[in-house]
């Protein structure tokens, strides 16, 4: 029996080290994974509670990324808890097999510290590696904070793993601020963790020579699309489970999570769509704003990028006058991903309740994103509301060097 | 019943059957008979991991499947890491006591082709074996990438034409040599690897079984030959595998720990390699003048590789 662990109400943890203890609280059963900047502490730590006796699992030290996820599907089709860590290239590398692993419907949480892609090569934060993961079929949870990169660690296993479900959960934290940044973290206690999350009910598994099972099968056009349907409304339907599970979680801790979070949105005329610890600096600009300059500034965050909260999007900027969508991922050649989302929720609104919607380009490779930015946008966007058009080029740059970068202008009549 | 002794052909014939004979294998294909003889030359349960290639794409064609045992395909190149990721999980479980049947011996095996274990899957397969997972792992090699119609591979020998290493005007097929994988595995101090063919059966089946009672990371080459590609009769592929074997093109040996080889079969007769490369339209061109000094050369090869075998084999190394 793996020993416990004597945690305090209050522990001093970094985002990486929250996830490696919801991980070493889960008791996952196999672990395949392969060190990168900046979610090795994950792996690292989890080498540690192994070594010491804290973990009964199979730790398997593979010589790839794509290896790590191979290893994990092969584990949890044989019916068993898995789980892994990576980040930008690692993730890059993982691409082929987290299709695969979803494919399979195979319940793999994925603590994903999300980090820029090369090239030029990049070790800090933006979102380029968690965008590249969006039409894999994971379910992709996203955390603000280390307290957050914690919970929904534990959410992620409960949820993946639920009959109804059976899907693969990525957990997101930015890299660095979220996961080398210590803050006050309320853990649960080991006994009351693992009750949470509860034992692993194996399905379709392969060590049950009873009833052998074939994975991995072959479809063409007769089969593949059928397949490929069931799997996206699987994806579509995990809202159910998603909300229950958030549900659980605030019963026993607290701690309320949705699936579209919304901050001082009751009476808001503009607001800041953001994924991340941006959710963050820009609630405190809002803050600020209101108080200093009367703006009626809200955020509107999805803590499920997939599945995407579209009704609930819709609901929650109906009405707005200008919406900014923030991404920090640069989408080469298109507007960015959340910029395209959010617009497409907001379509099928009438036109007289659709906010005039802008979208930025910012933090790539870990530029930072301060508060005083978030101002200039929010104030930005009650520019472009108080005279019923956009302004600026619809698509700007927001903290890069050199002559302003924007493209596709508004033509007045 | 599995081959428990192996005596005669009709023992074998009439052993434990978890490999369906509904397969869509080309006719002639010697993949099928590898398979087979691994999954009979053994009672216990298996889980079989397949990297994508001709047996693959041939054996689980939704809604079917061939196979009557636990079974995956992930991608080209990572069966190995398939394999690693299910027996890590069988120890885990079995440590937990979550196993449904825990007393149940279980052996974990990886099929794939030369080009996912030559080329594509070279890493994966080389870093499972260095974690020392008990698994086995077989290489079917047809010597080219038959499931996409016949393109070069590192186990591709000098002088064979394929479809993306042509014989032409110019050239005379591939310029490079096979690739020594079973040295290779070898030298990752791997406790049993071979290279077998199924014209030697018992000797193959003798291979499969010691890999699989063996603790730890086993790998087996098996020469598998190509009706399609190899361009022979569908009903030669025994003979033509013969020809390989008694033309030492492919000899039978096995390397223990790395350090001790065994030589498993000698033929009484050795022929040259010219009768070999006769039988198959892939060499077809090497019979014109201009290219017969590429069977002298292969002949040349094959002398040498045969005295290596045989020192080694004399010095116990």
């Amino acid at each position: 029996m793996a020993e416990k662990m004597d945690l305090q109400s209050t522990e001093v943890w970094d985002g990486n080290y929250a996830a490696a203890q919801a991980l070493r609280q889960a008791q996952v059963d196999v672990v395949a994974a392969y060190p990168i900047t900046p979610s090795t502490p994950i792996v690292e730590n989890y080498g540690n509670f192994v070594a010491n006796g804290y973990v009964d699992g199979e730790f398997v030290m593979v010589e790839s990324e794509h290896a790590a996820m191979s290893g994990c599907v092969g584990a949890a089709a044989a019916g068993g808890r898995v789980a892994t860590a990576t980040s930008s290239q690692g993730f890059a590398l993982m691409v082929e097999v987290l299709y695969q692993a979803s494919g399979m419907r195979l319940p793999i949480v994925l603590t994903v510290v999300n980090r820029a892609l090369a090239s030029p090569l990049n070790v800090r934060g933006d979102h380029g590696d968690m965008y590249l993961g969006r039409d894999s079929g994971w379910i992709q949870l996203d955390a603000f904070n280390a307290q957050e990169a914690y919970d929904l660690t534990l959410m992620a296993f409960k949820i993946g793993e639920d009959i109804n479900v059976r899907l693969p959960v990525m957990v997101h934290q930015d890299g660095f601020i979220t996961s080398h940044t210590a803050q006050n973290i309320h853990p649960l206690s080991d006994d009351e963790a693992y009750a949470f999350v509860g034992d692993y009910k194996p399905v379709d598994e392969m060590l049950d020579f009873s009833r052998p099972v074939t994975y991995g099968a072959q479809t063409e056009e007769d089969w593949h699309f059928e397949h490929k349907a069931k799997q996206h409304r699987a994806l579509m339907d995990s809202y159910v489970v998603i909300d229950r599970v958030f549900e659980e979680f605030e019963k026993k801790t607290g701690r309320k999570y949705k699936r579209l979070e919304t901050y001082m949105m009751e009476d808001a005329e503009v607001a800041i769509v953001a994924l991340g610890t941006t959710v963050e600096t820009a609630i405190l600009a809002a803050k600020q704003l209101r108080e200093e300059e009367g703006i009626k500034a809200g955020i509107v965050a999805p803590r499920t990028f997939r599945p995407f909260p579209f009704n609930e999007i819709r609901e929650a900027l109906a009405g707005l006058k200008c919406v900014a969508a923030m991404d920090r991922s640069c989408p080469m050649g298109a507007m960015g991903a959340l910029y395209n989302e959010v617009n497409g929720a907001l379509a099928s609104i009438p036109a007289d309740q659709r906010p005039l919607m802008t979208n930025f380009i910012y933090g790539l490779g870990g530029r930072d994103f301060s508060v005083k930015e978030a101002k200039r946008i929010f104030r930005e966007q009650k520019g472009h509301a108080d005279v019923g058009y956009i302004t600026t080029p619809i698509q700007q740059f927001s903290g890069l060097r050199g002559p302003k970068l924007g493209f596709y202008e508004v033509k007045r009549s | 019943m599995a081959i428990t002794s192996v005596k005669n052909l009709k023992e074998f014939s009439t052993a434990n059957e978890r490999f369906e004979g509904a397969h869509l294998l080309c006719p002639g294909c010697a993949h099928s008979m590898i398979v087979r003889e691994l999954m009979n030359a053994t009672d216990d349960n298996l889980v079989i991991a397949t990297n994508t290639g001709c047996l693959e794409v041939s054996t689980a064609v939704y809604p079917y499947t061939s196979w009557d045992t636990s079974w995956i395909h992930i991608g080209f190149e990572n069966a190995a890491t398939a394999a690693s990721g299910a027996e890590a999980m069988y120890k885990a479980r079995k440590r937990k006591g979550t196993l449904k049947d825990p007393d149940a011996p279980v052996k974990f095996v990886a099929f794939g082709g030369d080009g996912s274990t030559y080329d594509i899957g070279f890493q994966w397969l080389s870093g499972a074996v260095e974690r020392g997972h008990d698994f086995t792992y077989i290489c079917l090699d047809n010597e080219n990438y038959a499931n996409t119609g016949g393109q070069r591979s590192s186990a591709t020998p000098v002088g064979a034409h394929t479809s993306t290493a042509q014989a032409g005007r110019v050239s005379y097929g591939k310029k490079q040599k096979k690739k020594d994988m079973v040295a290779i595995m070898a030298a990752h101090g791997a406790p049993y690897v071979a290279q077998l063919a199924p014209n030697k059966w018992k000797s193959m089946a003798k291979g499969f079984q010691k890999a699989l009672e063996t603790e730890g990371p086993c790998f087996i080459n098996t020469v598998s030959a190509c009706t399609t590609e190899w361009k022979f009769d569908p009903k030669d592929t025994i003979h033509i595998t013969d020809l390989a074997t008694d033309s030492l093109m492919f000899p039978i040996y096995e390397i223990i720990n790395g350090r001790e080889l065994n030589i498993l079969y000698r033929p009484k007769n050795v022929i040259p390699v010219e009768e070999y490369l006769a039988a198959q339209g892939r060499y077809k061109h090497l019979f014109k003048p201009e290219n017969r000094h590429v069977i002298e050369q292969i002949q040349k090869d094959v002398d040498e590789f045969w005295e290596y075998l045989q020192r080694r084999e004399e010095a116990k190394v």
